[in-house]
């Protein structure tokens, strides 16, 4: 990272997520070994690496849908609290997007998209579902408002359950591996969102295996393998002189075709 | 005219018993997957031992027990037997309802819960309008056996100084000894048709609330 020492705001402004020394385990397995991570506001960092290494585990720490064993994690400079209020408080601003999609199932689009407002943030539901209607227009639903998850394809869904995270006004974006489960001609329209969302300042954590998508939309990539962080470096710097000999056989191996 | 009588006696028991045990029902459900130990462990000491005593003896001991307590429901001794027949029925069905409800919790995949906390939905919140809603539609179908058994069962309440169909049927084969065989058939087809009534309501809301995943 730029140390900006000069710069005032800089100093007494904590990264938006700090993390710290985090060890995870499952069971027998450390999934996380002293991970440390500083993202700035505004940053979009992209984590890749081969599966098993501890990238999802890593982002599902941060609004502890998976708890740590060791270490901190800090977010908007509060450390993340124990299960209860101030937890459900703090996921409030931290947006996620899963594999899945995970869209409430008996809900419509437009439900799915107000259910957070009106109940987490008391909004009106008249008001909430303006807002919802808006989010939905901008990534391309706005038609589909009415339909039930089941009824929308993939990447239709997983435009919907960003909107549903944007309609909370996060601090952060969390998305794990939000293109995953999705045929080859939807991934784009997902990235296409995604990278539209970065330009506009959004601060995001990408766990992913789109490369284009770093390239073209990342401030940082983090590469981790074995639980660890090996390597972070700018897009370009990285794919194109990446320093550790993991990073260059994971590179050789998935840019093979 | 009395099995009219009778029967609206059995419906009245049914009714109240339903909704009571509904709203048990998923109050013990909700303490069983919480994340608080006293809970769970309340309400699965609550299930274990009710769910496996008979009805009879949760009736014993709602309508002879509990005024050895100085618990009694009314002055009124008709509505006493009627209130205090209600509160077994009741606590014995709310926990058939309970234990069907967590097996529909734990049929709905975990991606829900996990999306409900990560917009900030608290337990309470992500349990009232994610998970619950799900649970109920899918175990529509065990849920109404579990009706239906309950349904019987208010026959039981005949022992115990209430009037419904089976009182109703005692009373009519005292009069009329020799028409004993009509009036047992005529008791059953009242159970039966009411039996279908529900099972029709209860097909009728599997289709209209499935979900589609």
């Amino acid at each position: 990272m730029i140390a900006i020492s000069e710069d005032v705001s800089a100093d007494t402004r904590a990264p938006l997520v700090d993390i710290r020394g985090v060890d995870k385990h499952f069971g027998d397995f450390q999934a996380l070994k002293g991970i440390d991570l500083q993202i700035e506001r505004g940053e979009v960092v992209v984590v890749i690496g081969p599966s098993g290494s501890g990238k999802s585990t890593l982002c599902r720490t941060i609004n502890r849908l998976e708890t740590i064993d060791a270490g901190t994690i800090a977010i908007d400079g509060k450390p993340l609290p124990q299960e209860g209020r101030p937890l459900a408080q703090l996921r409030s601003d931290v947006g996620m997007v899963f594999q899945s999609f995970n869209l409430f199932a008996h809900m419509t689009i437009l439900e799915n998209v107000t259910l957070g407002p009106i109940q987490v943030r008391g909004l009106k539901k008249q008001e909430a579902e303006a807002k919802a209607m808006e989010l939905l227009e901008r990534v391309g639903v706005g038609h589909q408002a009415g339909k039930y998850p089941a009824q929308l394809s993939g990447g239709q869904q997983q435009r919907v359950a960003i909107a549903r995270s944007l309609a909370m006004r996060p601090k952060v974006m969390l998305f794990d591996e939000p293109t995953s489960a999705l045929d080859p001609e939807m991934i784009n329209e997902v990235l296409d969102v995604m990278v539209e969302l970065g330009a506009e300042g959004m601060t995001m954590i990408v766990v992913t295996h789109e490369m284009g998508f770093a390239r073209k939309a990342a401030n940082r990539v983090v590469f981790m393998a074995d639980g660890e962080i090996v390597e972070v470096a700018g897009p370009e710097e990285f794919f194109t002189h990446p320093r550790s000999e993991r990073a260059r056989d994971f590179l050789s191996k998935i840019l093979a075709h | 005219m009395v099995f009219l009588q009778g029967t609206w006696g059995t419906v009245k028991l049914f009714g109240v018993t339903l909704i009571g045990s509904l709203v048990l029902g998923t109050v013990l459900a909700a303490m069983r997957v919480s994340p608080t130990p006293v809970l769970r462990g309340a309400a699965a000491a609550y299930v274990n031992i009710v769910r496996n005593t008979p009805l009879t003896l949760v009736m014993f001991f709602c309508v002879f027990g509990l005024p050895f307590l100085d618990i009694r429901a009314s002055r009124d001794s008709a509505l006493n037997s009627f209130v205090l027949a209600c509160v077994a029925l009741i606590a014995y069905t709310s926990c058939f309802v309970a234990e069907t409800l967590r097996s529909g919790i734990s049929t709905i995949p975990v991606g829900q819960a996990e999306a409900a906390r990560a917009i900030g939905l608290n337990f309470g919140q992500t349990l009232r309008f994610v998970i619950l809603p799900q649970a109920f539609r899918t175990v529509i179908p065990p849920l109404g056996s579990v009706i239906i058994a309950m349904l019987k069962n208010t026959s039981i309440a005949s022992a115990f100084n209430n009037r419904e169909l089976i009182s109703a049927m005692r009373g009519a084969i005292e009069q009329r000894g020799d028409i004993t065989l009509i009036v047992i058939l005529a008791t059953a087809a009242a159970y039966l048709v009411l039996s279908l009534v529900l099972g029709r309501i209860f097909d009728y809301l599997e289709k209209k609330w499935v979900i589609v995943r």
